[in-house]
């Protein structure tokens, strides 16, 4: 009988052929996936002509040029050339061409490239998104996703785990966003350093897919490794007939150890917003409608999915933003932009005067479509608030959800749908 | 490994954003990096780096995105080593694998002013503020990494290993 386990060490433990894991222990696994993009690739594929000439099976190495494509500049092109090339070069079958691309983190759930049980490693922090769907899945640098690429293989220091019970009801507006803002907040930016953050409680469970991926998407924000959430009904009504690869889904035995279990009253969770310049400089929304935005950014691989599209939409319809706002929405990739269309979001976004992007990780990092000038401050639906980090040093990012973003956008400042005028003949607008 | 050099410190949680701004991240060209290393964070710090200093910062050192081209710049820029109370996860191994010194130290971070002179015996761990005369011992490395950086890198060790 191995020792009890939580569901970060299993999956690990699988992948090393292992009996059993425990926190600590330096284990070589063998990779379902290996990810990179359009900054990260071309470092990574000069590490894998370091060691091979092939990589070690074209059907599991991802690659998916989204940070600066459509491309931005000449350097940018040439890099996306490279990994262009690269993808046909290997015969590598998960490449995504401008067209068929999106935001990485948004694009492989969708196209059920990554299921339960999987372990996954990227070259872009954010691969911790994946969480959700109850696989194992870590950032890594351009050096260990070519070794990857190379080998298949990676090391790891097996985590302890952080496991979070949010238990209760989440009050109406109250979003995944919120919850893990309010969590990072709760233990800092590096509060779960070196660690796995495991996600459960009813709270959790009553939440869509959508809203998960975007909790699990910012477990790196608190400096963790992981952030799992248990499969159940939802993710298996999500991932079947999606996932493109058998699933296994593995959960925490009821006496496994956890490095600390911390419990959360669900009616705690207020809308939350992240101040300059840590994800975890948190503040309730409510508190925060003195600060002028000049720039409202809604979409990224933390809440550019469809949910996060209608929540803004719900907020937006019938309404016109702030004529000193630019408010930039990006659905995260090219279904979800469909989709946007079929439902009449576009024309909400557009009657809204919202500018409307093609997908992009552009303006959250601070490469193209919607740059910050000296002084100005954004609302954004992304995923950090660093320095610099949506354009000139001196500017400033807020973090929140969908609909606090589009509000805000429609206000001026800071605030909540509720403090919005009701609009006028709803029911035409319909 | 040994270095000396001058100490550049800083606080905690510098990010990789401030290390190296995504707006010159469509290039991985070590020199070009090195020439926006922490330029927000600190202006400056490109003109009056010299080869050979110290990087001194509090926790959480390169927190934040996973781009290599944080560790690269840095390298570039001229710093061998960099001392932290902690560093963030993901560039703690890109600093391993692209042969960037780095050694948790509380106590030396405490204790070591910008401007000193600090030299680093970094087989043996141990880190003297030549200013001061001061002595640190810092974390050592698990064996497992310390193979890593004796082959010379990630990459080297599986060259070595696939003969």
């Amino acid at each position: 009988m191995a020792r009890p386990m939580t569901m970060a060490e299993k999956i690990l433990a699988a992948h090393a052929g292992l009996d059993e894991v425990e926190p600590g222990q330096l284990i070589e696994c063998d990779l379902d996936l290996v990810l990179a993009n359009d900054v990260t690739a071309p470092i990574a594929i000069k590490t894998v002509r370091e060691i091979t000439d092939r990589v070690f099976d074209p059907e599991r190495v991802v690659l998916v040029p989204d940070h600066y494509v459509p491309n931005k500049d000449i350097k940018s092109a040439e890099q996306a050339k490279i990994v262009r090339d690269f993808a046909r070069e290997q015969g590598v079958t998960h490449y995504y061409e401008v067209g068929c691309m999106g935001v990485e983190h948004a694009l492989l759930p969708e196209q059920g490239v990554v299921g339960a049980g999987d372990l996954v490693i990227g070259a872009d922090s954010h691969t911790c998104t994946y969480g959700a769907l109850g696989a194992f899945t870590t950032g890594v640098g351009s050096t260990d996703a070519g070794v990857g690429m190379a080998t298949g293989k990676a090391w790891f220091k097996v985590p302890e785990t952080i496991k979070f019970v949010i238990d209760g009801k989440l009050a109406p507006g109250v979003t995944g966003k919120d919850v893990i803002l309010h969590i990072i907040g709760m233990i800092g930016v590096d509060g779960a350093l070196y660690q796995a953050m495991e996600f459960t409680g009813s709270a959790i469970e009553a939440l869509p897919m959508d809203e998960r991926l975007s909790i699990s998407n910012m477990a790196i924000e608190a400096g963790g490794k992981a952030g799992l959430i248990p499969v159940d009904d939802v993710t298996r009504a999500y991932m079947d007939g999606r996932v493109e690869r058998p699933y296994t889904a593995y959960y925490s035995d009821e006496d496994a150890e956890f490095a600390r279990v911390i419990e959360i009253d669900a009616a705690d969770i207020v809308p939350t917003v992240a101040f300059p310049h840590l994800p975890s400089n948190t503040r309730p929304v409510a508190e925060a409608r003195d600060v002028r935005i000049d720039q409202a950014v809604i979409g990224s691989c933390t809440n550019g999915r469809l949910d996060d599209m209608r929540q803004a939409a719900a907020v937006l319809r019938g309404r016109k933003v702030h004529p000193d706002v630019r408010c930039i929405v990006i659905p995260a990739t090219q279904q979800v932009y469909r989709q946007c269309m079929e439902e009449g979001l576009m024309d909400v976004f557009l009657d809204a005067n919202c500018a409307v992007s093609t997908p992009t990780c552009g303006p959250c990092l601070g490469g193209y479509m919607g740059i910050l000038a000296a002084g100005e401050r954004a609302i954004a639906t992304t995923n950090r608030n660093f320095v610099g980090r949506m354009g000139d040093p001196t500017s400033e990012v807020y973090l929140s959800s969908p609909a606090v973003a589009a509000a805000s956008a429609v206000l001026g400042h800071i605030g909540l749908p509720d403090d919005l005028e009701p609009v006028a003949c709803a029911a035409d607008a319909e | 490994m040994e270095f000396k050099g001058t100490v550049h410190r800083y606080g905690r949680d510098v990010d990789t954003d401030v290390i190296i701004p995504a707006r010159y991240l469509n290039t991985s060209d070590p020199a070009e990096l090195a020439r926006h290393c922490l330029e927000d964070l600190d202006a400056g710090f490109v003109e009056k780096v010299a080869p050979g200093d110290i990087i001194v910062a509090e926790e959480n050192f390169g927190c934040g995105s996973s781009r290599e081209h944080a560790p690269i710049a840095i390298r570039a820029a001229g710093v061998d080593v960099v001392i932290a109370k902690s560093f963030a996860r993901i560039f703690y191994r890109n600093a391993i694998n692209t042969g960037l010194a780095i050694m948790e130290c509380p106590e030396a971070v405490d204790a070591i002013a910008d401007g000193d002179v600090v030299s680093v015996d970094a087989d043996a761990g141990v880190i003297t503020d030549e200013t001061t005369g001061q002595t640190f011992t810092a974390q050592p490395f698990p064996p497992f990494i310390r193979e890593i950086i004796e082959a010379g890198g990630l990459v080297n060790r599986w060259k070595a290993r696939l003969g």
